[in-house]
């Protein structure tokens, strides 16, 4: 138990009033040469969409750098213009999200792993009394994806296997959310 | 070694650990909210390392926030009905450090208990003047301050009768990936406490009382405003961890 730490508690039914952003998806402008749209459902038990949940993402630059202070390496002012790092999008009534992003670059992890390009994704919406955390990985990684420290640490390749974006015609990325269910995806801890 | 002289180029890094929330935060299987029931995973959660991903996060202040936003009752033809209130406190981490230009989002019900959105069917009456959605960013000390109506308790259908407490809800960000945190403010003697299985859904109950403001006597503008205060505290940082290739 930690001492004094405010509690979450859900989003409701009602996020749109105070949380989207006309440019929320826009992870980078969306003109930007090598941009990306990773799309996906958020899907209920019985694989019913949730058209009341917001998915946000964080990530690192095409360098794998972030403009953050607590950044070991140092604060890098984002190697694109207009990279935010951060995406938001609420769902539609089909749970549809939708980011405009680039492919993060690799990252170094303690005791000289790296980890492979992933985004860092939080999941609210009615009915989650809590963010649930994911990650977003990349189809095309296989190399850096099987030596992730993250990635390696699920055993069964079927649960790792639903943290991979799929490929969905150029440029573009599905990656399905299911909170539960045979497919459900992995959650984590953190 | 500090974090002003890093020692990537030996391959180590020196990362800010935050500290486990196990315990304050509700469960997501929470079957006395029944929406939880379809909404929750059932595999067991991974533990998800602290690397740089979860040490760094967006940095939103001031230019997130329009002319009216830390007014919600600004910015319509004319002043919506109800209790015209002042809301503030500070954000701190649990290391007792203030979150300073920090962006913070709120959206509620109006005086009557009504949302401004479509799924809303509660027949109590809009408010043309109260759009409910609201923004404002902490100072250099973390301290916010808002202005706005207290909303009214609202009926909804979890179960026969049953109706929220009066509550605001709070976006934070922090500084980091692990401390963003969305919650509910609550004020102080709400008869519905007892009843309210989302504010139940908080295992602790010092924990669930840490969501309930306090009147604020200090802060209110006589003949004008009155005023509640709530401090927000995030994740703190623990020790530094410092590792290297050689895992020392």
């Amino acid at each position: 138990m930690s001492a004094g730490i405010t509690p979450s508690q859900t989003v409701g039914p009602y996020l749109e009033l105070g949380l989207p952003w006309a440019d929320g998806p826009l992870v980078v402008p969306a003109e930007t040469p090598g941009a990306i749209r990773i799309s996906g459902q958020v899907l209920d038990g019985t694989g019913a969409p949730l058209p009341d949940a917001i998915v946000e993402t964080w990530q690192a630059d095409p360098e794998g750098r972030f403009d953050h202070p607590d950044d070991p390496r140092g604060a890098a002012h984002p190697s694109v213009a207009g990279f935010r790092g951060f995406g938001r999008s609420t769902t539609d009534a089909e749970g549809r999200y939708e980011i405009v992003t680039l492919r993060p670059g690799p990252l170094p992890a303690p005791e000289g792993a790296t980890e492979a390009p992933h985004l860092d994704v939080s999941v609210f919406g009615r009915g989650m009394l809590d963010r649930t955390v994911t990650r977003i990985y990349f189809p095309d990684e296989a190399a850096a994806n099987a030596a992730d420290p993250v990635l390696s640490s699920i055993e069964d390749p079927g649960r790792r296997a639903t943290l991979i974006a799929e490929a969905d015609g150029d440029g573009q990325l599905r990656f399905d959310i299911r909170l539960q269910g045979d497919r459900e995806t992995v959650f984590f801890d953190v | 070694m500090t974090v002003s002289n890093p020692p990537v180029a030996t391959g180590g890094l020196v990362l800010p650990r935050y500290e486990s929330a196990a315990g304050v935060h509700p469960p997501l299987d929470s079957p006395a909210y029944k929406s939880s029931a379809l909404r929750h995973p059932k595999q067991p959660l991974i533990p998800l390392p602290q690397r740089l991903t979860e040490i760094t996060g967006p940095l939103f202040g001031a230019e997130r926030v329009g002319v009216h936003d830390a007014d919600l009752t600004a910015g319509h033809p004319g002043e919506p009905i109800g209790e015209r209130i002042i809301v503030s406190g500070r954000v701190l981490d649990s290391d007792g450090r203030p979150v300073p230009d920090a962006l913070i989002e709120v959206w509620q019900a109006n005086a009557a208990g009504r949302y401004a959105h479509h799924v809303d069917g509660h027949p109590a009456p809009l408010d043309p003047n109260f759009s409910g959605g609201g923004r404002c960013v902490t100072d250099s000390l973390g301290n916010y301050r808002f202005i706005t109506i207290k909303p009214g308790p609202y009926p909804w259908g979890n179960h026969y009768n049953a109706w929220r407490p009066a509550h605001i809800h709070f976006s934070l960000f922090g500084r980091a990936f692990t401390q963003r945190l969305i919650t509910q403010m609550f004020f102080p003697g709400d008869p519905l406490f007892p009843l309210d299985p989302i504010f139940n859904s908080i295992p602790d109950e010092a924990a669930r009382h840490r969501l309930i403001s306090d009147f604020d006597i200090d802060n209110t503008v006589p003949d004008w405003a009155m005023a509640y205060h709530w401090d927000i505290v995030l994740r703190g940082r623990t020790a530094t961890v410092f590792e290297t290739e050689e895992g020392k």
